[in-house]
């Protein structure tokens, strides 16, 4: 129950200490002990891993946006735009929880839980059935 | 790897630090494949002036990412490197807001 966001006033205030601890990254390494050197490599590698994420995000909707033209515009944009703006909180999220993973491991929390991954696979399971139809039917414009 | 001798530390046998310099090298591989279909984006339309401007940003925030990259790289090729700074998380993700970004504007 310790650092799970509490609907309300809670909340925000959590997000907010959080995007404070994004800009003052002294911060965190006042607070608890420096741990093992490989759980923060592991952790940097995490985010790593979310920003590929991200990046390919990105890439898929300039793909669409490129090598699909034979589907209706107002579908292509709509696919296009969910990818680009899915990219960008991808990466908003993996900085996020990079912060969050630091802190926790410096203070001998348990790490964060998110349902952001679950979040993230439907979205691209609706996303990539969406495509698959769209170019199955070929709904052309 | 000789880092580990030259630092007086023993290696550590699950190679972090190397997995983790990789790990920077396929992301910011990544970042070139966004860039490039970005920048491909940008000249549907042909080398227009707007176009070329588009593609000088996008090289911009290919080569901050890459410069950020290269930092933490140097940084991680000791056998005991120090974390990950806040600034180099940040940058990374900024470039990769900034492609998302260039991208919805170039939408059409």
């Amino acid at each position: 129950m310790i650092d799970r966001p509490r609907p309300g006033s809670g909340a925000l205030a959590s997000a907010a200490a959080n995007v404070r601890l994004w800009f003052a990254p002294q911060r965190i390494h006042e607070e608890g002990e420096t741990p093992d050197y490989r759980f923060t490599l592991a952790n940097e590698r995490t985010f790593l891993a979310w920003l590929r994420t991200s990046l390919a995000l990105v890439g898929g909707g300039f793909a669409v946006d490129q090598f699909l033209p034979h589907i209706s515009r107002p579908l292509r944009l709509t696919l296009a735009l969910v990818l680009l703006v899915g990219g960008a909180l991808c990466a908003v999220r993996a900085v996020n929880q990079w912060v969050r993973c630091e802190r926790a491991m410096r203070r001998g929390e348990d790490l964060p839980i998110s349902r952001f991954p679950t979040v993230l696979a439907l979205l691209l399971a609706v996303l990539s059935a969406v495509l698959v139809l769209a170019v199955a039917f070929g709904w052309a414009g | 790897m000789t880092a580990g001798a030259r630092d007086g530390y023993e290696r550590d046998p699950g190679l972090q630090p190397e997995r983790t310099r990789m790990a920077w090298r396929r992301t910011t591989l990544s970042c070139a494949v966004a860039g490039v279909l970005a920048a491909r984006q940008a000249l549907r339309g042909g080398p227009d002036p707007l176009a070329v401007l588009v593609v000088a940003l996008i090289a911009l925030v290919f080569l901050a990412f890459l410069g950020a990259a290269n930092r933490r790289i140097h940084a991680l090729a000791t056998a005991r490197p120090p974390a990950l700074s806040t600034r180099a998380a940040l940058a990374t993700a900024a470039c990769t807001l900034a492609l998302a970004a260039l991208g919805a504007g170039l939408l059409r």
